[in-house]
């Protein structure tokens, strides 16, 4: 294909005396190149792969000071995460307790189990998670829970402000290391 | 018995049409690729198992941060100016036509208002976002975002460009940060926004995993 053809046709006896000149081949080994090709386009596999950043899409409620317009959601479906400081999640089910008795504590890794088991103990109509994130939580915290809604197929989620006592509560165990 | 003859073959084969594959892919992998260009503004995003890749044309880039400063970015020069126009009527931005010119090929925004005119004449090569002050966000009462907000809402329904809302945090970001951000949108009516973060994969074994599992594609939104 790439090389041509040197070899003389029917072999072209040249007069006595004249010597043959050696016929050097045209043939170059291509293997190193194929070699360099392929190295560059690893490369540029993993450059193109890396240098893609993905969304992902939020919807936000539209604010409401009726309380005919909120949304209702049943108690005993309801799951609140509370998002502190240094990767720590607190979670309770339902209501706060006044006296603070079902307010737990867990982790950004272990909080998943904590949303599965919800999820499997509730009818699914029911099951509303409400993230409240503390002053002191960071973006990624945030992103890191609404990817686990994701993760875990949680239809209803809301993204609600903190209120006072829960931060003081969330500020007091963060500093304390945790409540168990 | 007399062995029959077997030609001789040599070994070594040709590479050339190897060679070929191999520059033809080289070539496509090259085209196909674009760098990131070098960001002005430092943010390291965080990652989410969404699959869907960013918008990049008519894009609204509203950046925040570790310190908590924001940033607004638009890439459609004839939305900028509008932006600029209203800026000027709503705020008494005061930006001289040979301002507007400047607005439209800055690549962000991150001062005051009251500010813009003098970071506007800085020239293109010594402006570094970390010497702005970043879009005033912290106090609730007076959060400018909800101005620049309103602006471009006004801007993009005028010129009848396309909308893409897109925000940019930083991982160690703290949430008021964010909340800011999102207040502001609410407050101008966008409800809708995408987050920009990295590609991760999904966890084996849970639900959204299942679901891609038996081919399900990707539906989740937020109340």
């Amino acid at each position: 294909m790439a090389e041509m053809d040197t070899s003389s046709g029917g072999g072209h006896k040249k007069g006595p005396g004249v010597k043959k000149s050696k016929k050097a081949s045209t043939r170059v080994d291509l293997t190193p190149m194929v070699d360099l090709g392929f190295l560059l386009i690893t490369f540029f596999i993993f450059t193109t792969t890396m240098s893609q950043p993905t969304a992902m899409s939020l919807f936000l409620p539209k604010d409401t000071d009726k309380p005919e317009e909120q949304n209702k959601a049943k108690e005993s479906g309801a799951l609140t995460l509370l998002l502190g400081s240094e990767k720590n999640v607190y979670y309770y089910e339902g209501q706060l307790d006044p006296n603070g008795s079902n307010f737990k504590s867990s982790t950004m890794k272990q909080i998943r189990d904590v949303i599965i088991n919800k999820k499997r103990s509730t009818a699914k109509d029911d099951l509303v998670i409400v993230i409240k994130p503390s002053t002191d939580a960071t973006y990624r915290d945030v992103v890191d829970i609404l990817d686990e809604m994701t993760i875990n197929d949680i239809s209803r989620y809301a993204l609600v402000d903190i209120s006072e006592g829960e931060g003081q509560l969330v500020k007091i165990t963060d500093t304390s290391g945790g409540a168990k | 018995m007399a062995r029959p003859k077997v030609p001789r073959k040599s070994t070594s084969v040709d590479m050339t049409a190897m060679c070929d594959v191999a520059f033809l892919l080289l070539s496509f992998f090259i085209l196909t690729t674009h760098f990131k260009a070098p960001e002005a503004i430092s943010v390291v995003t965080p990652s989410s198992v969404s699959s869907k890749v960013a918008p990049e044309k008519d894009v609204t880039l509203v950046s925040f941060t570790k310190d908590g400063k924001a940033y607004v970015s638009l890439d459609n020069e004839d939305v900028k100016e509008e932006v600029a126009n209203q800026l000027n009527a709503m705020k008494g931005a005061g930006l001289s036509p040979a301002d507007i010119a400047a607005f439209r090929t800055a690549s962000f925004f991150g001062t005051p208002i009251s500010q813009l005119k003098s970071a506007l004449a800085i020239p293109k090569d010594k402006l570094e976002a970390t010497t702005l002050p970043g879009i005033p966000i912290q106090d609730t009462a007076n959060n400018e975002m909800t101005t620049w907000m309103q602006a471009i809402v006004a801007a993009h329904s005028k010129t009848g460009a396309k909308f893409n809302l897109i925000v940019k945090g930083d991982n160690l970001a703290k949430y008021p940060a964010f909340k800011n951000v999102i207040s502001a949108f609410k407050k101008s009516e966008q409800f809708k926004f995408q987050m920009i973060t990295n590609p991760e994969s999904v966890p084996t074994g849970t639900d959204l995993w299942r679901k891609f599992m038996k081919g399900e594609t990707e539906t989740a939104s937020a109340e």
